[in-house]
C-alpha cells in the first residue's frame, strides 16, 4: 500500500447519489485474478457515452473524485476500489460511504472524505474548473477560493494511510493477544472453536 | 459495558481479542466462507507475503457465482468444460487454492455445493452468536440465525485468512420492530423490500440492525434468512435475529452442529444472547406489519418498492430533488411511465433462486403457484435454481421438480445463477425478469436488463401471468 498525505488536483465533479459497486465496477469484470487492470471497466455504462465525465481532456487521470450519498453501496467487491485506484482516483469525496466500500478504499490506500451535503454541493460547482486540495495530515478540504472544509477520520486510518502499513502484518504482530483469545473461545464456547462435519 | 446489553454487543463482546482507544478493535471470527470471485487475489496476498492460513479448519470453501446451473458432468461422470475462460479460471484458482492452504472444499460436483449463504446454515457451519464472514455482502443473511455475519472485501479476506480476525468498529445499533401479522399471502420477502423502501437504501449504514416483534418471530428460520440477507440492501453492516428454540431445531443435527454436552453448553449460550430488558438501540424503527402487501421494485434500486395494488410513482412525488432525478433516470432504464399499474407491467423471464430465496420454503412456494398451470407464452425464460445440491434433492423427493417442469420452467443446477451476471444465466438487453434475487442495479442481470424483485410465489404467478401478479389471486 503507497502511503497517501496530500491529494491535489483535478476533481471529477460526478456528484451522483447511490451509485453502487456494479456501477463502479460491473460483474463481468470481477471474473480477473488479480488486482490490476481494472481502470478500463470503470464506470463502463456511464463511459459508454459520448461526452461522459469521466474521459474529457481535463478529468482523465484525475486523482480525486467527488460523488453524491452513499457512494459504494452494494456489493463488497473490492474490484471496486481496485478499478478506482487503476483510473488513477485516490481520494473519493462525498457526504457518506457504504461501510464496506470505505474499508476496502482504506486497504488500497484511497483516501474517503466525508463532507456535509452543502459543502459536498460547494466543491462539486469549484471542481468543474478549478483543482482541489486534500490535505490528511490537516484535515481539510480547500479550494483556489479560499474554501476550507475539515473532515474527520478514524485515527487509526489516518495512521495507517499516512504510513502506507500493512494491516496483516500489524495484526499479526498482537499474536500473543489472538493466541490468548483463542484459548478462551477454546475453554467457554468449545462449540465455536472447531469446526467440523465428523 | 456491565448494563443491560443487545444482541449485537452480546456477540461483539464475547469476541474482542483487544480494543484500542480510538475505538477500533480486534474481533475473533469464527467462521469464514470463501467463494471463488473475491478470494484469488487474498491467497496470491498470502503466497507473496509467505504467510499460512490461521485456521483452515474454521473455513470452507464453495464455487458459486461463475458456475453455469446446466449440467457440470456428463453421462461419463467427466466434467463438462465451462466456456469462458475467465470463469473457468476463476474456478480453477479455488481448486488449487482450498487445497494449497488446507481448507476443505465443496466441490462444484458434490451434493452439498450450492450457494455460500445457503450452504454455510444448511451444514450447521454457520451458528447462532458466531462471528461470520465472506467475501460477499449478502453473508448479512446468517444473521436469520443470530449470527454476527457480515460481507467484507478480499484485503479483509487475507485478513481473515492470515490472522482469523478483523480491525473493525463497533456499529451503531438499530432495532427495526416488525409487530402484528403478516396478511395471507404475505411472505419474508415482501417484508424486507418494504422495510428496503422504508428505511432507504442508505438508511442503515453504519449500524447493525436487529429485527425484532411478532412478525420475526412468527417467521420461520428460513424466512429469517431471506430478511435478514437483504439487511445490506438497507445499507446495514449486519442484520440480525434473535436465536430461538425454532432456531435451535433448525441447526440440531446438521453436519457442523454442535453434538452432545458441547450442544447443551452452546443452546444454553445462545439462550442468554437475546437483548436485555431495558437495553437501547441508537436507532428505533417500527412498521406494523398490517401495512405490508406483497411488494415488488419500479426502479433501479431497493429502496424503490411499492405494493402490487400500486403504480409507477411519478419523479415529482419524491421531496427530494436528487431522488427525483434518480428516479427519472431509473423510470427511462426500466421502460416505465408514471402511473402505470405494477400488475400490467409484462415480463419476459422468470428467475427462481438467489442467496435470498433458494431454499426448500421457496420452492414450495413458488410449486404452489404454478402446479397445474403453464406459463404464458410472452414469458422467454423461466428458471427455477436451488440454492444448494441438498435443496435440489429435497425438492425433487417432494416431486417439485416435475411441476416446474410440467408448467414449462426449467429446474437447474445449484448457483448463484441469474442473480449476477457471472454466469450463462443472463437477462436480454431491455427485457424484463420478474426475479426473487436482491438487486434491481442497473445491469445487475446482464447489460440493460430490467430486474424486478418479488418473492418467489410473486415471481412464480407472473410466470403464469406473463405480467407483475398479486399471488394472493392464486391462493383461493
Amino acid at each position: 500500500m503507497k502511503p497517501i498525505n496530500h491529494v491535489a488536483g483535478t476533481a471529477i465533479p460526478f456528484g451522483a447519489k447511490n451509485v453502487d459497486t456494479d456501477v463502479i465496477i460491473p460483474a463481468h469484470w470481477l471474473k480477473t485474478i488479480t488486482r490490476e487492470g481494472l481502470g478500463k471497466g470503470a464506470f463502463e455504462a456511464i463511459r459508454a457515452e459520448e461526452g461522459n465525465i469521466f474521459d474529457t481532456e481535463r478529468n482523465k487521470g484525475a486523482p480525486i473524485l467527488i460523488a453524491g450519498d452513499n457512494f459504494g453501496c452494494g456489493s463488497s467487491r473490492e474490484h471496486a476500489a481496485w478499478a478506482l485506484l487503476d483510473m488513477g482516483i485516490t481520494c473519493v469525496i462525498a457526504p457518506s460511504f457504504s461501510d464496506i466500500f470505505s474499508g476496502n478504499a482504506f486497504k488500497n490506500g484511497i483516501l474517503t472524505v466525508v463532507l456535509p451535503q452543502e459543502a459536498v454541493d460547494r466543491l462539486l460547482a469549484v471542481a468543474v474548473d478549478q483543482p482541489i486540495d486534500v490535505d490528511l495530515e490537516s484535515q481539510t478540504v480547500t479550494t483556489p477560493f479560499q474554501d476550507r472544509f475539515s473532515f474527520e477520520i478514524d485515527p487509526f486510518r489516518k495512521h495507517c494511510l499516512l504510513g502506507g502499513l500493512d494491516e496483516v502484518g500489524l495484526t499479526l504482530s498482537r499474536d500473543a493477544a489472538i493466541k490468548q483469545h483463542e484459548a478462551k473461545i477454546a475453554a467457554d464456547l468449545p462449540f465455536l472453536a472447531t469446526a467440523s462435519a465428523a | 459495558m456491565t448494563g443491560p446489553k443487545t444482541l449485537y454487543e452480546k456477540i461483539w463482546d464475547a469476541h474482542t481479542v483487544e480494543s484500542r482507544d480510538d475505538g477500533t478493535s480486534l474481533i475473533w471470527i469464527d467462521r469464514h466462507l470463501v467463494h471463488e470471485v473475491t478470494s484469488p487475489q487474498a491467497f496470491e496476498g498470502l503466497r507473496a507475503a509467505g504467510r499460512k492460513v490461521r485456521r483452515p479448519d474454521l473455513t470452507l470453501a464453495v464455487p458459486d457465482h461463475n458456475l453455469p446451473t446446466t449440467a457440470r458432468r456428463d453421462a461419463a461422470g467427466h466434467r463438462i468444460a465451462i466456456k469462458d475462460p475467465q470463469s473457468a479460471q476463476q474456478l480453477a484458482a479455488l481448486e488449487v487454492n482450498a487445497p494449497e492452504f488446507g481448507i476443505r472444499l465443496i466441490g462444484d460436483a458434490d451434493r452439498e455445493q450450492g450457494i455460500v449463504h445457503v450452504v454455510g446454515p444448511e451444514q450447521g457451519f454457520s451458528l447462532p452468536g458466531a462471528t461470520i464472514v465472506c467475501g460477499d455482502s449478502h453473508t448479512a443473511c446468517h444473521g436469520g440465525l443470530g449470527a454476527l455475519a457480515f460481507g467484507i472485501g478480499t484485503s479483509e479476506v487475507e485478513h481473515v485468512l492470515a490472522t482469523q480476525t478483523l480491525q473493525l468498529k463497533r456499529s451503531k445499533t438499530m432495532e427495526v420492530r416488525v409487530e402484528g401479522e403478516l396478511g395471507a399471502g404475505v411472505t419474508a420477502k415482501d417484508l424486507v423490500l418494504h422495510i428496503c423502501g422504508t428505511l432507504g437504501a442508505s438508511g442503515g449504514t453504519g449500524y447493525v440492525i436487529e429485527y425484532t416483534g411478532s412478525a420475526i418471530r412468527n417467521l420461520s428460520v428460513e424466512g429469517r434468512l431471506t430478511v435478514s440477507n437483504m439487511a445490506i440492501e438497507h445499507g446495514a453492516r449486519a442484520g440480525l435475529i434473535a436465536p430461538d428454540e425454532k432456531t435451535f431445531a433448525y441447526v440440531q443435527g446438521r453436519p457442523y452442529a454442535p453434538k452432545g454436552a458441547d450442544w447443551d453448553k452452546a443452546v444454553a449460550w445462545w439462550k442468554s444472547l437475546a437483548t436485555d430488558p431495558g437495553a437501547t438501540y441508537d436507532k428505533v424503527v417500527v412498521i406494523d406489519a398490517a401495512d405490508i402487501a406483497p411488494t415488488v421494485t419500479w426502479g433501479t434500486s431497493p429502496e424503490d418498492t411499492v405494493a402490487i395494488g400500486g403504480v409507477v410513482p411519478a419523479p415529482e412525488s419524491f421531496a427530494d430533488p436528487s431522488k427525483q432525478e434518480a428516479a427519472r433516470k431509473s423510470l427511462a432504464y426500466m421502460g416505465l411511465t408514471p402511473g402505470q399499474k405494477m400488475t400490467e407491467v409484462e415480463v419476459q423471464n422468470v428467475f427462481i433462486g438467489s442467496c435470498t430465496n433458494s431454499r426448500i420454503e421457496d420452492m414450495r412456494a413458488a410449486a404452489a403457484i404454478v402446479k397445474g398451470r403453464r406459463k404464458a407464452d410472452n414469458v422467454r425464460w423461466a428458471i427455477v435454481v436451488p440454492g444448494s445440491g441438498l435443496v435440489k434433492e429435497q425438492a425433487e423427493a417432494e416431486g417439485l421438480d416435475k411441476i416446474f417442469i410440467e408448467a414449462g420452467l426449467e429446474w437447474r443446477e445449484p448457483g448463484c445463477s441469474a442473480c449476477l451476471a457471472m454466469n450463462p444465466d443472463k437477462v436480454p438487453s431491455g427485457e424484463r425478469c420478474a426475479s426473487t434475487s436482491n438487486r434491481n442495479f442497473v445491469g445487475r442481470q446482464g447489460p440493460g436488463a430490467r430486474t424486478h424483485l418479488v418473492s418467489p410465489a410473486m415471481a412464480a404467478a407472473a410466470a403464469v401471468t406473463g405480467h407483475l401478479t398479486d399471488a394472493r389471486e392464486f391462493l383461493a
